[in-house]
């Protein structure tokens, strides 16, 4: 019985996680019709972004040599994760802006000069001796260069190609994005792990019947509470919010209301971005696990699973699902069936796919003739 | 007011329309009818840039707007109520109001009124407020999508198929309501398969044949002319 709480406990920790990541997958695929699995690898960047920030961009003190800088680290650490919601709602923006919204409108000569910084970096790289020391700005000065190569190659792209409404061009384009974000970050950040060093403070509390309770644990519940809970105020009484809510019912009568459906969807990436890097910071400065550009995928993948289970489209459906992921794989951990833990995820899409395609809450709503 | 200067719309290979000359005038009530896939919703979709045109223009007083993206005509004073009513099923009656007043967020006074004067039209959907559009009639859904792309304020109102799948006393009061929201200062182009009730209503009207202006002329000549009445008006 001890044993089944202080799983299940863990499975909570685990699955507010899997929820702040599916909620992303939820919010964008209600808009868009689109399965973002590049969002595993926002929430990478979420975590890389919390492991400089707590070894090199912010003054944090390690806890083994000063004890007492514990309650300037707290602050410090609320500054880290912020800092990590806003470059990851910043990527998901440009992720959508790049990559998916030219397969919506058409192809704009910004995309050209977009790539070609984006191929400026290893081309660079490639060169990296002969530029010895001023690296970036060389990166920088190529990708415009290579960016204005490629103008005529998008102007007659863009003539050429004809939009289609297909949604399996927006899936592998997702892909592509995804393999991306993992290569570009094995490039960048390296293919070595990474750890935050102890930086806070961590206590255990006693439950009754033997149960512990960590303080990380206790913060990654609560914060993810929080943003949940915000969250789910912003889709529900804000304007944008609305503006989202219409667009994933009929995007075609949002626009007949005046809302500009382009800037909407971007809020929907900038917000499934930030609960991303939430999330990603939060592991990463709280669990002390290995941080590598592949860190998530696996992750990212059951966040998708508990979307789906929770049905696609529908927030508490996202929160629901990723809470019953979690603790689903933490009971399996628990088992004796323990090398299971990562192909639970899967079984569960098998099943909920055979048995309810839906989802738990997916609504179904009569259409009037 | 609104000028379609002979306007061309593809789809693929087919030519939906073809140089379609159109004008409406300010205070007008101007209606398009015709057959089934005579052009008359795309006429419709091509104005508020939701289909692109292949040749042609299209001015709003006096400016160009072909290629303006549809959710900026509606700043403009252009709205569509379209075909379907295309309500937001997963929200209130009272949300889908507000999200007709999208443009004119933050004039709450304003809002609060024009909510008001759409329950005077329709006082049904009064007794609905907080009902999830998706639950509500046909008919009530109907008056939704009308009273909501009253919401907007629009200088130039857009009906598709208003009388689209609506019992025949229904089908009377909204063209009554829509002759009262033109005595208000609305212009008004609408598009009905019920040729006869959309002459009765109208000013002047246009019939469209397989893509192309076959006719057009004040309403009442059309409902005198025989050739009309043989081909749409079933007399």
């Amino acid at each position: 019985m001890q044993q089944i709480a202080q799983q299940l406990i863990y499975g909570i920790q685990l699955g507010s996680l899997y929820a702040l990541i599916a909620l992303g997958y939820t919010m964008v695929y209600g808009v868009l019709r689109l399965i973002n699995f590049a969002h595993g690898d926002v929430y990478m960047v979420g975590a890389f972004v919390g492991f400089y920030a707590c070894t090199r961009w912010l003054p944090f003190k390690d806890l083994a040599v000063h004890p007492e800088a514990a309650g300037a680290n707290i602050a410090l650490a609320v500054v880290a994760l912020l800092l990590a919601m806003a470059i990851c709602s910043a990527m998901g923006v440009l992720i959508e802006r790049f990559a998916y919204r030219p397969l919506r409108n058409g192809l704009q000569k910004a995309d050209a000069h977009f790539w070609g910084l984006v191929l400026g970096f290893p081309i660079t790289g490639l060169f990296m001796p002969v530029f010895n020391g001023w690296g970036p700005l060389v990166a920088v000065v190529v990708g415009v260069g290579v960016g204005f190569a490629m103008r005529p190659l998008v102007a007659w792209l863009a003539r050429r190609v004809k939009l289609s409404e297909s949604r399996l061009n927006a899936l592998i384009t997702a892909i592509g994005v995804s393999l991306l974000l993992e290569n570009g970050g094995l490039l960048v950040f390296g293919a070595n792990p990474n750890f935050i060093p102890n930086i806070l403070p961590e206590r255990t509390y006693m439950l009754p019947g033997g149960v512990m309770v960590g303080s990380s644990q206790l913060t990654i519940l609560g914060v993810s509470l929080v943003l949940m809970l915000s969250l789910r105020y912003i889709v529900m009484y804000t304007r944008p919010g609305k503006a989202m809510r219409a667009i994933s019912h009929d995007i075609e009568a949002a626009k007949l209301m005046g809302i500009d459906t382009d800037r909407v969807i971007a809020f929907t990436f900038a917000l499934g971005g930030s609960l991303a890097g939430a999330g990603g910071a939060m592991v990463a400065a709280l669990t002390h696990v290995k941080i590598t550009p592949l860190f998530g995928l696996l992750p990212g993948l059951k966040a998708f699973v508990a979307a789906v289970l929770g049905g696609a489209g529908s927030l508490p459906g996202a929160m629901v699902g990723g809470l019953l992921m979690g603790s689903a794989e933490s009971f399996v951990a628990g088992s004796s069936l323990s090398m299971f833990r990562d192909a639970i995820a899967f079984c569960v899409l098998i099943i909920i796919l055979l048995v309810r395609p839906a989802g738990l809450m997916g609504r179904h709503v009569p259409e009037k003739v | 007011m609104l000028a379609l200067r002979s306007v061309s719309v593809r789809y693929g290979a087919i030519e939906a329309l073809s140089q379609v000359d159109l004008e409406v005038n300010q205070g007008e009530i101007v209606t398009l009818i015709g057959a089934n896939g005579a052009g008359k919703s795309t006429t419709i979709r091509a104005i508020c840039g939701q289909v692109p045109t292949s040749s042609g223009s299209i001015h709003f007083e006096g400016r160009e707007i072909t290629r303006t993206p549809a959710h900026r005509l509606v700043h403009a004073g252009i709205a569509q109520s379209p075909e379907g009513r295309r309500i937001f099923a997963n929200m209130t009656v009272r949300e889908n109001l507000e999200l007709g007043a999208f443009i004119h967020h933050g004039k709450h006074e304003q809002i609060r009124q024009d909510i008001d004067r759409v329950f005077q039209l329709f006082p049904r959907l009064s007794e609905r407020v907080n009902q999830s559009a998706g639950t509500l009639s046909g008919g009530e859904q109907q008056m939704l999508a009308m009273g909501r792309s009253l919401m907007a304020r629009p200088k130039l109102l857009l009906r598709d198929e208003p009388s689209l799948g609506l019992a025949p006393f229904l089908v009377q009061q909204i063209f009554q309501i829509i002759r009262e929201i033109n005595k208000e200062g609305v212009t008004i182009l609408l598009v009905e398969q019920n040729a006869y009730q959309a002459l009765r209503v109208a000013h002047r009207a246009y019939v469209l044949g397989t893509g192309s202006i076959v006719v057009s002329d004040t309403a009442e000549r059309l409902l005198a002319n025989e050739q009309v009445q043989a081909a749409y008006l079933g007399e």
